[in-house]
């Protein structure tokens, strides 16, 4: 992919020899066109005036102005998520460089590859106080998997190519450059390198075969196993290794927030998502289980809970590429230091099948007896828009969530069936993620609608990217689940601070008329009976982005509920009757990979029991 | 994450380990190594830093104490960083370490010869004299120096300054 790109005074050629003599500016542009860089999210400033000049007669690159730098990260892990390619950032110095933090430090939680540069005051200057000056690098160190200062204009190219290989090789994670204004401006001969050598990184992504034997040995030995499914198996494109270790094991599934999408949660071994507000049965299952294979998983603490007591009976078998992650949290049985899809491809040849008849069965009594459920009245519950529009997108659709009750209702209503359809702020936990992840995301998936899920309170952290939503008339729903409360923090109030609401409440705006002003059709949902229809209006418009506010229920609790710190035996399960505003008639029930269509079963008689 | 770890308990399992790192003359390499121990509540005991027989190589001799699960995770991190070559833990090896102290003792008419022999027995060397004190240059292992400083102390040491540890494998790990 070459591209026109016009070379100020010297009207050279596009085509340009290698070696040919560029400014920093030049250079940094040739190389994201050289990485088939096709989106950068950025905004312009005094320390790269000079960069957005260059940038300007580049045709290949597609500059998305974003209304403020924090989006401009979101929307760069966004695009990452939804494509698997590396998402790209361009700020100015100082405070442009500091609004990027927290989309940084996203990124490193969740293992999402992007590329940030940010513009520097001129190297003479640096350490001076100058005028929008920040130690960006100095910042971000505890937060970026590696970062750059670039001293040189002869290094510029270079360090560009080792980052994007960085970011994107190994454990993924953000990799900031630093780039001083008077580099940028300083001329060098370019030639984008063609590989990368790097003795300090090699990342180890073909699994030990001793260790695999290893694992396959204890797999053998398992009658109770679960296979623990993290985002590490997205990122190694890993879906279909897992399947048919799943289906050869006969092994129930259970999936973290970031594993969604992974394994089809309509599937018969599928157990939804594990940890503080997974299903009771996934929770159940890992309890209970002899065997826990974790894949591509970090043991978090909102997985295990209480690390003492988190599948406590169980060997544990550990595939990642992170050594790190490995033993840091859990003490495993056999650890396996590679990449996910490469270490199941092994592993798969060294398996046979087992016998996990009885287990399967227990399984799905605990599915019958604890299914995920809530009740419908003329209220909306948030439970209910969320699963009618996983019906009505029947999966085919790009999630994107923020953070708080809807991320976790999400979670557990949406029934995720393909990879990369899920995206979402896990780790750091950012409120105000949605709307531009979902932004980058658009631009980078068309083939799918992208819809983008907030609560009234994370909507407004970052609701001024609607203006560029607009500008670039992105088709994303952009729909606000509005309870006006900050409800996972009411939640925790109200279940363990005695109910007393500290600064919980929100006074929002009008959030119809507030999409209107930035130009963005709008609808409101007020009642059950609405809800339905408005999201078929909102599937339906394909003409740019489409915005609907659902006034839910104010003080609704997500269950089950592990609380923080704590085990299965103290999770508590949706109250019954369950807690709503109805007559108790119109209970909804969902359970992981059983259709609702078939017909209840008898409970199982004289099922297994476990010592417990 | 790391919430548990923030202020970290020296257990009864807690030892000392002295990681040899190699590590590329990189910009902000040193600050990366350092705050890593910082971000994840790390204790240092001892750390130095010099440069190697490679030309854009130094060697980093970190003493970090910790119990065995602290220190796998310390190796671990410091081998997650980019521009580490090597990390070996040289406490499961036989080794060679050495500090050099310098230490500025206050003396008098009476009590110069006898931080005189006190220094021959360590093989320490003067290396500053003036009315009213001395400045003693001791290496060894830390015992060896920590010794001197004992033995000076009832002097009145009025500065020290000290490397910290550098240390090497032993070639032969036959003999200690």
């Amino acid at each position: 992919m070459k591209s026109p790109l016009g070379h100020a005074g010297d009207g050279s050629t596009a085509e340009g020899t290698p070696g040919k003599l560029m400014t920093g500016a030049e250079i940094f542009a040739r190389s994201l066109v050289a990485e088939k860089v096709e989106v950068l999210f950025g905004y312009p400033g005094g320390a790269t005036i000079g960069v957005y000049d260059a940038l300007h007669d580049i045709s290949d690159i597609k500059h998305v102005l974003t209304r403020h730098e924090q989006g401009a990260t979101h929307a760069a892990e966004g695009y990452a998520k939804a494509t698997g390619k590396p998402g790209v950032v361009l700020v100015t110095s100082g405070p442009g460089a500091t609004n990027t933090v927290t989309g940084i430090a996203d990124a490193y939680m969740d293992s999402i590859p992007i590329v940030v540069f940010t513009g520097q005051v001129s190297l003479p200057l640096i350490g001076n106080d100058a005028f929008q000056e920040a130690d960006i690098v100095g910042i971000t160190r505890p937060v970026t998997k590696h970062s750059y200062l670039v001293r040189r204009v002869d290094e510029l190219a270079g360090i560009i190519k080792e980052a994007f290989y960085i970011a994107q090789s190994g454990r993924p994670g953000p990799v900031l450059i630093d780039l001083p204004k008077d580099v940028m401006a300083q001329k060098a001969h370019f030639a984008y390198p063609d590989s990368v050598q790097m003795r300090s990184y090699k990342p180890v992504v073909d699994g030990n075969m001793r260790q695999i034997k290893k694992a396959a040995e204890l797999i053998a030995a398992a009658r109770r196993p679960v296979l623990y499914v993290g985002g590490g198996t997205i990122l190694s494109n890993a879906s279909e290794e897992l399947m048919a270790l799943a289906e050869k094991l006969h092994c129930p599934v259970t999936t973290t927030l970031h594993g969604l999408g992974a394994f089809p949660e309509r599937h018969h071994l599928a157990l939804g998502m594990l940890g503080m507000h997974g299903t009771w049965y996934a929770n159940a299952a890992v309890n209970y289980c002899d065997l826990l294979l974790a894949v591509g998983a970090r043991f978090d603490d909102r997985v295990t809970g209480d690390v003492e007591r988190f599948a406590p009976e169980a060997k544990k078998i550990h595939i990642d590429i992170d050594p790190s992650a490995i033993s840091k949290n859990v003490p495993v049985d056999v650890p396996i230091v590679g990449d996910v899809k490469r270490v199941l491809h092994r592993l798969l040849q060294e398996v046979g099948t087992i016998d996990t008849k009885d287990w399967l069965t227990m399984i799905a009594a605990w599915k019958e007896e604890h299914p995920l459920r809530y009740e419908n009245g003329e209220e909306i519950r948030a439970q209910y828009v969320i699963q009618k529009l996983g019906e009505l997108t029947g999966g085919n659709a790009v999630v994107v969530t923020d953070v708080g009750q809807h991320q976790m209702w999400c979670a557990q209503f949406l029934n995720y069936s393909t990879p990369r359809s899920h995206i979402t702020s896990g780790g750091l936990g950012t409120m105000g993620f949605s709307l531009p992840a979902a932004m980058g995301a658009a631009f980078g998936r068309s083939d799918v609608p992208v819809i983008s899920i907030s609560g009234d309170g994370g909507f407004q952290m970052n609701l001024q990217e609607m203006a560029t939503i607009v500008e670039h008339r992105l088709p994303i729903k952009v729909f606000v689940i509005n309870n006006g409360f900050l409800g996972m923090v009411r939640q925790w109030q109200e279940l363990f601070w005695r109910k007393r609401y500290s600064q919980v409440a929100l006074a929002n705006p009008d959030f119809v008329a507030l999409a209107r002003a930035f130009g963005c059709p709008a609808a409101k949902a007020e009642r059950t009976t609405e809800v339905e229809e408005v999201i078929r209006t909102a599937l339906a418009h394909k003409d740019g982005p489409y915005f609907v506010e659902f006034v839910v229920a104010k003080e609704d609790n997500v269950y089950p509920m592990i609380p923080a710190g704590q085990s299965f035996h103290e999770m508590i399960d949706t109250p019954d009757p369950v807690d709503g505003n109805g007559s108790g008639k119109d209970i909804v029930v969902l359970a992981k990979g059983v259709s609702p269509e078939s017909p209840k079963k008898e409970r199982v008689p004289g099922r297994i029991k476990i010592n417990e | 994450m790391n919430n548990a770890k923030a202020v970290r308990s020296e257990g009864e399992s807690s030892k000392c380990h002295t990681i040899s790192i190699l590590v590329e003359d990189k910009f902000g390499a040193f600050n990366r190594i350092a705050g890593m121990f910082a971000a994840k509540g790390y204790n240092i005991d001892s750390l130095s830093v010099g440069a190697t027989e490679e030309d854009g190589v130094s060697r980093m001799t970190i003493v970090a104490r910790g119990d065995d699960k602290v220190i796998e995770q310390i190796t671990k991190q410091l081998n997650k960083l980019i521009n580490i070559i090597k990390v070996i833990d040289l406490t499961f090896d036989s080794f060679i370490e050495r500090e050099l102290v310098l230490a500025k003792v206050q003396t008098t008419q009476e009590t110069r010869r006898e931080i005189m022999q006190i220094a021959d027995i360590f093989r320490a060397k003067v290396v500053d004299i003036s009315q009213k004190t001395l400045t003693l240059e001791a290496t060894g292992s830390q015992q060896k120096v920590d010794a001197i400083i004992k033995m000076l102390k009832p002097y009145g040491i009025k500065e020290i300054a000290s490397t910290g540890r550098v240390a090497l494998k032993r070639e032969f790990q036959g003999e200690v």
